[in-house]
């Protein structure tokens, strides 16, 4: 697999640099809130004379030990029905959420552009993108250079003098994503970054998309929509309820076998299918 | 007992289960991930940095410390009519509800020189610690969204926080000038000595806040009982009493000792001294000793009421300094070094 085939589309690279390990990885998280406490001050009064556990604090294992080797170079697509872990998993190997067991090696920082990168809702979209260029690191000169170009390419117009809690859901998600490809990563992770937005802003992110893969070292990318996912990247992985179900470099046969399991319409190809960058259909 | 969630096949509501194949192990490379991970120089994407290359971390952010701070002062009154006004606004009516308190209806002012002066200079040098405490107590489960989406050193959020509390004292302080100027306090060259006293007590709460935002990060009960604690401490800092004159404390020492030691009630009588000279003129210990003298500031009145220099002090101005000094000190290594150790974890939530 990883360390001893390669990806078979570059066959021309040689020598395979790891640039991502990931080493029997489990991530727990804690949910407060969850259901099943009847929310009176009586029993919770029972509940601490008992020594029980609060039952409305759930542990939820989200990743159940996954091992897998990524190198440079590698477009990795990641598959799998809601909640199999996969928005999980790239937050762990962004070290934002930490381990419960095993560990994440990066070459770099990763950088995860996502749905759920909330900046600060009452504060205006010029604050955000000033602060959100502030915390990945850049200096105030940096940040005011890029400003202008972030702003334009979010396209929110206007709209950049009003607080973000008044942007519409696509709007939020065009300037966050704005914010978030100004930098240049080493790893890239890209969740679900462009499941909404109109059909304009789409291309454009993804001409980005594409010209942040050539100058990242590794792209993963979570999408529902698998023909981007067979348009981008080289190699996939499919999880299912934390574990690795399928993985490899034979991008349509896994897409295939999950469409298969989950009982979805197998994908319609006009050619053979290749590691090319063109347009999904 | 419940069973946990992880016995319970985890997050996904799939009521099809699918055969779930072990991973071929030995399809991975043959050597440990561990080993190769080292060989090519990877390092863990959760690993925490040394504690001087974390401060080094800090530093580097402290522009987007700033102005994490500005903008949610900014935003603190965006949805109020009066807007940014209620940045001195709130300052003055909190002074007129405690004066009106303890000033009109309790009658606490027996014994204080410019009992007006001295109490709102008390509560807006507590407010300042009192605030910061309670904000950075819940600053990580606030964050949690802005922590998961970004990788940055999470310090920066606590010390955010005491940042825009420092720029509310800021305004407090101007509103403070007024007041003290209008009740007949001359302006001295004491009151720059208000300028170290804060920033000591800046340093202070920032030490204080990092430790906070640890306890808080993870049940919410610390949170909800903190402003519990903070008001007790208001009440034993000597906010609306003074502690160093105060006539049922006049036989205790070793408790007038500690109350005036603990740091609230030093940065607070630091500040007073340096911008009330009514308070400078009367601090005990500062002249001396005179048994006569002093049992005149007991009779209570108000001819005498500057005669508390004459009676035995128990902490020194110079003491007091040392002492806010120390607690700054001491605040910010202890916080900061418990505030780092998590500092992988707080994404967990």
């Amino acid at each position: 697999m990883a360390v001893a085939s390669g990806p078979v589309a570059n066959g021309a690279e040689p020598t395979l640099i790891p640039t991502v390990v990931v080493d029997d990885l489990h991530v727990v998280y804690r949910v407060y809130g969850a259901g099943g406490d009847k929310g009176t001050a009586a029993t919770a009064l029972m509940r601490v004379i008992k020594r029980q556990r609060r039952p409305s604090v759930r542990e939820v294992h989200a990743i159940r030990g996954i091992s897998f080797v990524i190198n440079h170079g590698d477009a990795v697509g990641i598959i799998g029905r809601n909640g199999s872990g996969k928005s999980t998993l790239l937050q762990a190997i962004a070290g934002l959420l930490p381990p419960e067991q095993g560990c994440v090696y990066t070459s770099g920082q990763a950088a995860l552009l996502g749905v759920n990168a909330a900046l600060l809702d009452d504060l205006t979209g010029e604050r955000n993108v000033v602060l959100g260029c502030l915390a990945m690191g850049m200096t105030p000169q940096e940040t005011k250079d890029r400003y202008q170009s972030i702003v334009d390419f979010s396209g929110v117009g206007n709209f950049i003098d009003y607080p973000m809690r008044t942007y519409s859901t696509g709007m939020a998600q065009r300037l966050r994503f704005s914010i978030a490809s100004a930098k240049n990563h080493e790893i890239l992770m890209i969740d679900e970054a462009l499941a909404t937005g109109d059909a304009n802003f789409r291309a454009k992110s993804h001409e980005r998309i594409v010209e942040l893969r050539g100058e990242a070292g590794t792209v993963f990318l979570v999408a529902h929509n698998l023909a981007e996912i067979e348009a981008s990247c080289n190699r996939v992985i499919w999880l299912e309820k934390g574990k690795i179900m399928m993985q490899g470099y034979d991008v349509p046969a896994i897409v295939d076998a999950y469409l298969e399991a989950t009982g979805g319409e197998p994908r319609k190809r006009d050619k053979p299918h290749e590691n090319e960058h063109s347009a999904t259909g | 007992m419940r069973e946990r969630a992880r016995d319970q096949g985890g997050p996904g509501t799939l009521t099809d289960d699918l055969a779930i194949p072990e991973v071929d192990q030995s399809a991975l490379a043959d050597e440990p991930l561990a080993e190769l991970a080292a060989r090519y120089q990877l390092r863990p994407s959760a690993a925490r940095a040394g504690l001087f290359a974390y401060a080094r971390q800090l530093w580097a952010r402290r522009h987007f410390i700033v102005g994490f701070a500005t903008a949610r002062n900014v935003a603190m009154y965006t949805e109020a009519r009066l807007g940014q006004l209620w940045q001195v606004l709130t300052p003055l009516l909190n002074a007129a509800v405690y004066y009106l308190i303890f000033g009109i209806i309790l009658d606490t002012k027996r014994g204080v020189p410019n009992f007006l002066a001295f109490l709102i200079t008390g509560i807006f040098v507590f407010n300042f610690t009192q605030r910061a405490f309670i904000t950075t107590s819940r600053v990580m489960p606030d964050s949690l969204p802005l922590i998961r989406a970004l990788p940055f050193p999470r310090g920066c959020l606590p010390i955010g926080y005491v940042l825009i509390e420092l720029e509310q004292l800021a305004m407090s302080m101007i509103v403070l000038t007024v007041i003290v100027l209008a009740s007949g306090e001359p302006l001295t060259w004491y009151w720059l000595l208000a300028i170290p006293a804060l920033a000591f007590q800046t340093v202070f709460n920032v030490g204080m806040g990092l430790g906070l935002a640890r306890l808080g990060a993870g049940a919410d009960d610390f949170s909800q009982l903190l402003p519990f604690l903070v008001r007790t401490w208001m009440y034993t800092s000597g906010v609306m009493f003074s502690i160093q004159t105060i006539s049922s404390l006049r036989h205790h020492q070793t408790l007038t000792y500690l109350l005036q030691i603990n740091p609230a009630a030093v940065y607070i009588s630091l500040v007073r001294n340096a911008v009330l000279q009514s308070q400078r003129a009367g601090w005990p210990g500062s002249k001396p000793y005179s048994a006569a003298n002093c049992a005149l500031y007991h009779t209570g009145k108000n001819a005498y009421l500057e005669y508390s220099a004459y009676c035995h002090g128990t902490v020194s101005m110079s003491g007091l300094w040392l002492w806010g000094a120390g607690w700054a000190i001491v605040a910010l290594i202890v916080g900061f070094v418990f505030f780092w150790q998590a500092e992988t974890r707080y994404g967990r939530g």
